[in-house]
């Protein structure tokens, strides 16, 4: 058990260095699939180092929220990493219960969001925020109902109890209700980070943004924070995955780590696959996979419920 | 309850939300052969069946998987309808009250108690979520190829509540409950053709007048 903060020190810091790794290697593999050599992997370290070098322009309508929100959303981010990246490596980790305060944490971060982008007074970003509202309205039922699964089988109610909790036994016996968490978490995933079919980060048609055109106004430092906070985000619903697909390898501790940031660097592969092989879904047809997913999730706590008697 | 028993049963569920989730007739046409095919293959998994039923589930196999999909194939064809445009209840709100039928067959079995053979399973609430869902495909959709599938649905959810209600019904008696679907089908799908070419459209809300 000594090494268990080591652990943890090892798994948060590694979360925060790699985190912006994960976008390039999506991007590598969309650029591969289009026949191009693509940028390279430290492209987003540089794109923050140039980020912190320049100066901010805030808007004259705007007020403290504004200039206050990016700070306040990558702390969100980094005190879910802190949560998250230790569970199931160093045992111990957590409190009962810390999954809600995960849940909570990523929608105070994006209550940030959406209001920093009601304050600028723009119509392209209040359009944007009732679109991002409209998304995690139905993805946040999900997680929730996900995590529950998670914690009815493991019984647990910590994120590092659910993920110790959760062993190759587990899988024999309730494996269909860890599998359609899995898929309904991959769902989560891929709307949580405004991927392709839900959205499109590298779109900068205005009236088809969703997240780009909340943060439209954010310059400089704060465009940075912005931007590896988005970049935490994916390594946090990332995390989740891989750890619940790695589970029945019974690995713990140094392994366990390793193991698992390869699964991020093949999760962004898959990602990345995804968005090259699939079209972006209609405004309105978007919801459907999301309540799908929410529909896997309840599915998933039916046969959890039942087979565990 | 085995794994593979398990296995089919959630994939029996999964489909009964790919049908609620779907517009495209094509694929709920193909979703609906997969569903009878792995009703067909039910008797199997529960393992210990007799030569009779092993018959059955073949026959179930080749009319729910192959013979129903070419009829309804060729009626989507003809009346060439490739999608439903305007359901009554939109695809979103489907799936959720596919998540609510769920709920209310695991709360109904529940309430059954050890009436049923196989209670502790899953067969029987599965059974249950797919006769309802089949019910509400039937009201929630205007396309009659939708309502034929939705009529599927709900047999098959029949078949699987026989599975775990009487392991001993007939023989002769399940086979002509067979008979009766593939003529039901059969004819649906001659009456599709006819609406169609009557009124060119096979949209079920507007049926509204007679012509004569």
């Amino acid at each position: 058990m000594t090494a268990t903060p080591a652990l943890a020190a090892a798994s948060i810091l590694s979360g925060l260095l790699l985190a912006p790794l994960t976008p390039a290697v999506i991007a590598r593999t969309k650029a591969v699939f289009a026949g191009r050599r693509g940028a390279p992997l430290s492209q987003p370290y540089r794109d923050l180092a140039k980020l912190l070098r320049k100066g901010w322009v805030f808007s004259r309508t705007t007020t403290g929220l504004f200039r206050a929100a990016p700070v306040l959303v990558l702390a969100c981010g980094a005190a879910a990493l802190a949560m998250t990246a230790p569970a199931g490596i160093a045992p111990g980790w957590g409190f009962a219960g810390d999954m809600i305060l995960f849940a909570y944490l990523l929608g105070t971060a994006r209550f940030l969001t959406v209001a920093a982008a009601l304050d600028t007074g723009s119509s392209f970003e209040g359009m944007g925020a009732s679109r991002e509202v409209l998304y995690s309205a139905l993805a946040e039922p999900a997680l929730i109902t996900g995590l529950a699964v998670l914690a009815r089988i493991s019984g647990s109610s910590s994120l590092a109890g659910i993920y110790a909790g959760l062993g190759a036994d587990v899988w024999m016996s309730a494996g269909a209700a860890v599998l359609l968490v899995l898929v309904s978490f991959l769902i989560v995933l891929l709307a949580e980070n405004s991927r392709i079919p839900f959205d499109d980060p590298n779109t900068h048609l205005e009236l088809t943004m969703v997240h780009e055109v909340m943060v439209l106004d954010v310059s400089g430092p704060d465009l940075a924070a912005v931007e590896y906070g988005a970049s935490l985000r994916l390594w946090l619903f990332g995390t989740l995955a891989v750890r619940l697909a790695l589970t029945p390898s019974g690995l713990g501790g140094w392994e366990l780590l390793a193991a698992s940031i390869g699964g991020m660097l093949l999760l962004a592969v898959l990602v990345g696959t995804i968005e090259s092989v699939t079209a972006r879904l209609p405004l309105l047809r978007a919801p459907l996979p999301l309540a799908a997913a929410v529909a896997l999730t309840v599915l998933a706590y039916v046969l959890a419920a039942r087979f565990l008697g | 309850m085995n794994a593979p028993m398990e296995a089919l049963l959630v994939a029996l569920i999964l489909s009964d939300l790919a049908l609620l989730g779907s517009g495209r007739l094509g694929s709920c046409i193909r979703t609906v052969a997969l569903q009878g095919i792995l009703a067909g293959l039910l008797p199997l998994a529960e393992g210990g069946a007799g030569f009779q039923i092993l018959l059955l589930g073949a026959t179930v196999v080749v009319l729910k998987g192959f013979v129903f999909p070419r009829l309804l194939g060729r009626a989507m064809r003809e009346s060439a309808t490739s999608r439903e445009v305007q359901p009554l209840v939109g695809y979103a709100p489907s799936l959720l009250a596919g998540v609510a039928i769920l709920a209310g067959a695991f709360w109904l079995d529940g309430r059954m108690g050890g009436l049923l053979r196989s209670s502790g399973g899953i067969l029987v609430p599965v059974a249950f979520s797919m006769m309802f869902t089949g019910l509400f495909l039937v009201v929630a959709r205007r396309t009659a190829v939708n309502q034929v599938i939705g009529y599927l649905v709900l047999e098959n959810g029949i078949y699987a509540f026989s599975l775990a209600a009487a392991r001993e019904i007939p023989f002769l008696v399940e086979l002509g409950v067979l008979m009766d679907l593939f003529v039901a089908v059969f004819v649906m799908g001659i009456a599709i053709q006819r609406i169609n070419l009557e009124f060119d459209h096979i949209d079920s809300g507007r049926l509204t007048r007679l012509r004569g």
